[in-house]
């Protein structure tokens, strides 16, 4: 099992004549994921990779049934392409571009919220279920299936953590990208939740970084909700206040949003942190002994 | 990430605006103010001590404020704001100001070099209030944050007595109700007619900062004159970064005289660069990585010079770019290259390390970390380049390399 995609998962990709989306649709089709559907509008009725281009996601929906979508759309028109997806019945809305204005996205989590939809992202590296389907930028051959479910907020260092973990032989179950941006769909909590009730996820690795309050959050969730081990590094130890490291959302502002917080309470909550990004591999080993 | 580049409607490239940091002076927010009918003191912009009596008009008449302007808060402690009464001290103080490089808490011990002041016509002060608005991440909203304890550090009050705080989420679809603004007003201590006045000044605060696409948009203090009036009397305005394709007008006001002059190259190159104390430069793709790089230098006693995210591809200019930059830095005494090509594909990247070595010329030990797609190519290539580095085969084995050939070149 697995959390929110599997190999069943039929996918739509908007934005797929771009250069990104045509680049990684390829990829995708190469690990095996379902691509179903691209939608470009202005180029419906063609073809790419033999995938059928429809002009809304609607059209993609009634004639494919994808139920998943992936987003590569410009920043100024992200926010419409999520919700042209929700709108047409999506389910799963994955948005890899970066750049979204805060304030559409905070228009577009408002929407969300009165709807039976999850997005994941933006500025977000995707979702991969090893061996099943890939939703995302991410290098698929350095995963390996297994039992251990990867959360992140950023996208490099997450392929440096499940390298390390598929060098020793662990496999993962999922690993999402929550996304480097101050408003996203998905949060830390949520993708918790989604782990701790999938029977096949036996351990959790969580990686944080400076900036916001999710870490936080996430650490008062697993002292009360998640049962299963968790192994987290949080980046940025040596970044200094105030400036935006690269992450839009990662920030220390007024004095919050530290490493030395966030640490704090997940040790509070039992979790099992690493001061050294080289030992996550091996404190996951440790953990599922 | 991924960067989308792409020539929108609007007419030019969006990749051309990531990673830039917005920032706006006291004088450019008061004047973005002043359009919203949002009352701030009668005052004037100088770059030259001997252009004040020209400058100042009726200005300096009576008493009056010289404000150092830069990027930075804390700037009464640090010298940079002084009260004048007659037009030679306007002039006496703004060539004092004008002289200094303003240390203050906020800047760093590099200090900010004062390039602009802004002379203003002092205020009589009955009250000190404190009133912005920002961002909340748990909520998704923004949020109205006030306090009757104007003129000091929010971040003070919060500490000391944050029962003086009071906030106010506001629905980002609907917009801020009147009511709410009148709660705002009342929580400011206002009542009658000052309530009244003060609820349609948080109302145009409200869309001064959507309008503009705020991150942080704050009133400290906001003041209460004795005359009756509701002055913003500072302001610190904070845009967001990834907004600023439809803020051309914004993007005109940018300066980067004071900051990082590699910072600016950074970005007009589409790499983010961030200078830091120490001596080891770090070249890496991603920002978690790049952090990540940076702390597991510290982790085995090393210090880094700088954060350089590379971005998801690096063409060879790229690379040279990046290079460049670090070398600026004079105290940097080795560097570390950690890409995890996931996109990029090692190979390339290695032809663009070996290109941009040659090119920059490197005298310090350079260690280079390469794990993805192609590594075995690229460590090949590396190899048989005959340059002098290092090839480590993980971020432990490249981060104890590094800071261990920086140790021996001491």
């Amino acid at each position: 099992m697995s959390i929110l995609i599997n190999s069943e998962t039929k996918v739509v990709c908007q934005g797929i004549t771009g250069a990104s989306g045509k680049f990684h649709t390829e990829h995708m089709l190469e690990y095996g994921t379902r691509m179903v559907a691209g939608v470009t509008p202005g180029k419906g009725g063609t073809e790419i990779f033999d995938i059928p281009v429809f002009d809304s996601v609607k059209g993609a929906v009634e004639i494919t049934g994808c139920d998943t979508s992936i987003i590569y759309v410009p920043a100024p028109f992200a926010a419409d392409a999520i919700i042209e997806a929700v709108e047409a019945g999506i389910e799963l809305v994955i948005c890899i571009t970066e750049g979204i204005p805060t304030i559409d996205m905070l228009r577009v989590k408002a929407y969300l919220a009165t709807k039976p939809a999850r997005l994941i992202g933006p500025n977000c590296p995707g979702i991969i279920t090893p061996g099943q389907s890939k939703i995302g930028i991410m290098p698929g051959y350095i995963h390996t299936p297994g039992t251990v479910g990867v959360v992140s907020r950023s996208g490099t260092l997450t392929y440096e953590a499940v390298w390390q973990l598929t060098q020793r032989g662990i496999g993962q179950s999922t690993c999402l990208g929550i996304g480097g941006d101050p408003v996203i769909g998905t949060s830390f909590v949520d993708a918790l939740t989604l782990f701790q009730d999938d029977d096949d996820t036996k351990a959790i690795v969580l990686i944080g970084e400076i900036g916001g309050s999710a870490e936080e959050e996430a650490a008062e969730f697993i002292k009360n909700r998640v049962s299963k081990p968790v192994v987290s590094f949080i980046a940025g130890l040596t970044a200094p206040a105030g400036k935006r490291m690269g992450h839009a959302g990662a920030i220390i502002s007024g004095g919050k949003g530290t490493v030395k917080e966030k640490v704090a309470c997940l040790r509070k909550a039992h979790v099992t942190v690493v001061d050294n990004p080289a030992d996550i591999g091996e404190a996951v080993e440790e953990v599922l002994k | 990430m991924v960067s989308i580049k792409t020539e929108n409607q609007i007419g030019f490239s969006i990749l051309s605006f990531l990673g830039v940091q917005l920032k706006l002076y006291e004088y450019q927010a008061k004047e973005i103010l002043r359009k919203y009918n949002i009352k701030v003191p009668h005052g004037v912009v100088v770059t030259d001590a001997e252009t004040v009596r020209e400058s100042c008009g009726d200005i300096g008449r009576k008493k009056c404020v010289i404000k150092a302007q830069v990027h930075a808060g804390g700037r009464g402690k640090g010298g940079g704001v002084k009260i004048a009464t007659t037009l030679e001290e306007v002039k006496r103080y703004a060539s004092e100001i004008l002289a200094l490089t303003l240390v203050t808490a906020q800047t760093g011990s590099k200090g900010i070099k004062v390039n602009k002041v802004l002379i203003e016509d002092a205020v009589e002060i009955k009250k000190e209030l404190y009133l912005a608005i920002s961002i909340d991440r748990s909520s998704s909203a923004p949020v109205i944050i006030c306090s009757t304890e104007g003129g000091v550090e929010i971040e003070e009050v919060s500490s000391k007595s944050p029962e003086k705080i009071a906030k106010e989420r506001v629905d980002p679809v609907m917009g801020m109700y009147d009511f709410q603004a009148r709660n705002i007003a009342k929580k400011l201590g206002m009542t009658g007619k000052l309530m009244i006045a003060a609820s349609q000044l948080i109302a145009n605060l409200y869309r001064a900062f959507i309008g503009n696409d705020c991150s942080l948009l704050e009133i400290n203090p906001l003041v209460l004159t004795q005359e009756g009036e509701i002055v913003a009397l500072d302001v610190k305005m904070d845009i967001d970064d990834n907004a600023l394709f439809r803020h051309k007008e914004l993007l005109a006001m940018r300066d980067f005289s004071e900051g990082d002059v590699n910072e600016g190259k950074a970005i007009a190159s589409g790499l983010s660069y961030i200078g830091l104390d120490g001596n080891i430069g770090c070249l890496v793709n991603g920002a978690g990585l790049a952090m990540a790089t940076m702390d597991i230098i510290k982790f085995y006693g090393g210090m880094p010079a700088n954060f350089l995210d590379v971005g998801g591809d690096a063409p060879v200019e790229k690379v040279t770019t990046a290079f460049e930059l670090i070398f600026v830095d004079q105290k940097v005494k080795g560097v570390l290259v950690n890409i995890f090509g996931g996109i990029m594909k090692c190979d390339i990247v290695a032809q663009g390390i070996i290109q941009a070595v040659k090119k920059v010329g490197i005298h310090v030990p350079l260690v280079v970390r390469l794990e993805g797609t192609n590594v075995q190519i690229a460590k090949t290539i590396l190899d048989n380049s005959g340059l002098d580095m290092i090839v480590a085969e993980s971020m432990k084995d490249a981060a104890e390399k590094i800071v261990q050939a920086v140790n021996d070149t001491r």
